[in-house]
């Protein structure tokens, strides 16, 4: 790893004038368990560390019917796993944690870090999607909130300005009738998924017709793969395990997985239709209330 | 200046440190090579193995994945913290009791997961202790013995010992 200078902030404003000041050759850590692997990897090398873990102000989780949840960027991927608030209301958050790597990687990493980081294999990117997450980023000339979806750019490339920093994760209350499901495939859990996927799914009161479904996939293309063509099959239709086979289908058709180690492109796109079947079908259930 | 040496104020297994290290330092790297704590083992250095667990702040992290600077303030136990004098740890009595150490090298880590588990629930389920367990990579495949380990470790903490 190469040399770098160290800053260790107490408040984020501290933290954004230090941004501000070294812009494209500053770098936030905040758990670093992406991070330190790419800094020793030399991907990246840079040349001022601001290290934010330890600003508590960040650390926080809220939640209210009518604002819905809120995360401070710096919650633990453990303290998200673990929280009854989450546990009640997120369960798919939950879920999706303790599949997460390793209880040593979730007590340390944090949420806010995991989604700057960028990793079109990442967990919680394509779950906050199909929540419909938004997230708050902050500058020293003021904040803006930008959706989820949208948010990846490319492999480890995020719609962050050098000088601004993710503060909050905004989560609405999911309407009723929804559903939302999260799996991905492992050889051992806690392994990154070798394809993932994440399904929401909403029902018209009384006759059970799908209104509006949500999937986004994790490893299947350069970014969070959000599968349009698959959630058109099920809106508006009386949801079934052929459709969900067919909206599988059409996820595999439109995704453009790596070939890797761990699996090839056609293995992947094999795959992504059992995923998108099963989560679309346990989402199914859930928005059905069993 | 790049590179230049930062203070860190540490407390380890009990112990108040006042060190300068290197930003780039892990903390892996100032247990092994500044305090001289060698039962903190170094494995795969990317967070794969989990060998090098170490206890930061109650919780169980990988040392290889923490900035030592990160660790400034706040507290380290490693396994050379867990013995009251000629006493072990429970968890590290039940290793050994047990049967459940084979070539060794993981053993240090496991134990911080394993007490790192037990100080957060005395209880743990089987699912919950293998979950923990999966943390750190035993490439003796000794997994079943250091599980029922931790198990009889449990049980002998919940009758206060």
């Amino acid at each position: 790893m190469k040399d770098f200078e160290y800053f260790a902030p107490k408040t984020v404003e501290e933290s954004l004038s230090l941004l501000s000041q070294y812009k494209e050759e500053a770098k936030i850590i905040a758990g670093g368990q992406s991070m330190l692997v790419v800094m020793r990897q030399g991907l990246i090398a840079p040349e001022y560390v601001v290290d934010i873990k330890g600003i508590s102000a960040l650390d926080y989780m809220t939640y209210d019917e009518r604002e819905g949840l809120k995360i401070g960027a710096l919650t633990t991927h453990r303290t998200i796993e673990k929280s009854p608030i989450i546990q009640k209301h997120f369960k798919v958050l939950s879920e999706m944690e303790t599949n997460l790597a390793t209880i040593q990687t979730r007590n340390w990493g944090t949420i806010g870090g995991n989604l700057c980081h960028g990793d079109p294999a990442g967990d919680p990117v394509p779950v906050l999607m199909v929540l419909d997450a938004k997230l708050k980023l902050k500058s020293l000339s003021g904040e803006r909130m930008v959706a989820m979806e949208g948010f990846s750019k490319d492999i480890l490339e995020v719609d962050l300005e050098p000088d601004e920093m993710l503060v909050e994760v905004q989560v609405p209350v999911p309407r009723e009738h929804t559903g939302i499901a999260h799996e991905k495939l492992m050889v051992m859990q806690g392994d990154a998924g070798i394809v993932g996927a994440a399904a929401s799914i909403t029902l018209k009161p009384g006759d059970g017709i799908c209104e509006d479904a949500r999937i986004v996939l994790s490893n299947a293309a350069s970014i969070p793969l959000r599968a349009r063509e698959a959630e058109k099959l099920l809106i508006d239709r009386e949801l079934s395990d052929t459709l969900f086979g067919e909206a599988g289908e059409a996820a595999s058709a439109g995704a453009d997985p790596p070939s890797d180690v761990h699996g090839s492109a056609e293995y992947r796109k094999e795959m992504i239709k059992v995923f998108v079947r099963r989560v679309a079908k346990r989402a199914f259930a859930r928005a059905r209330g069993r | 200046m790049k590179g230049e040496p930062k203070e860190l104020r540490v407390t380890v297994n009990g112990k108040v440190y006042e060190l300068k290290v290197k930003p780039k330092a892990l903390l892996n790297d100032v247990l092994r090579k500044e305090l001289k704590l060698t039962g903190v083992k170094r494995g795969c250095l990317e967070s794969t193995c989990g060998v090098c667990t170490v206890i930061l702040d109650g919780k169980a992290v990988r040392s290889c994945s923490v900035l030592a600077l990160q660790a400034n303030g706040r507290e380290v136990t490693t396994i050379e913290g867990l013995a009251q004098g000629d006493k072990l740890h429970p968890v590290q009595q039940a290793f050994i009791d047990h049967g459940a150490i084979e070539c060794g090298f993981c053993i240090p880590g496991r134990v911080m997961v394993a007490k790192a588990l037990l100080d957060e629930n005395p209880n743990p389920s089987r699912e919950e202790v293998r979950l923990a367990m999966q943390g750190v990579l035993c490439a003796d495949a000794g997994y079943v013995k250091q599980i029922e380990a931790v198990e009889i470790a449990a049980e002998k903490m919940r009758g206060g010992e």
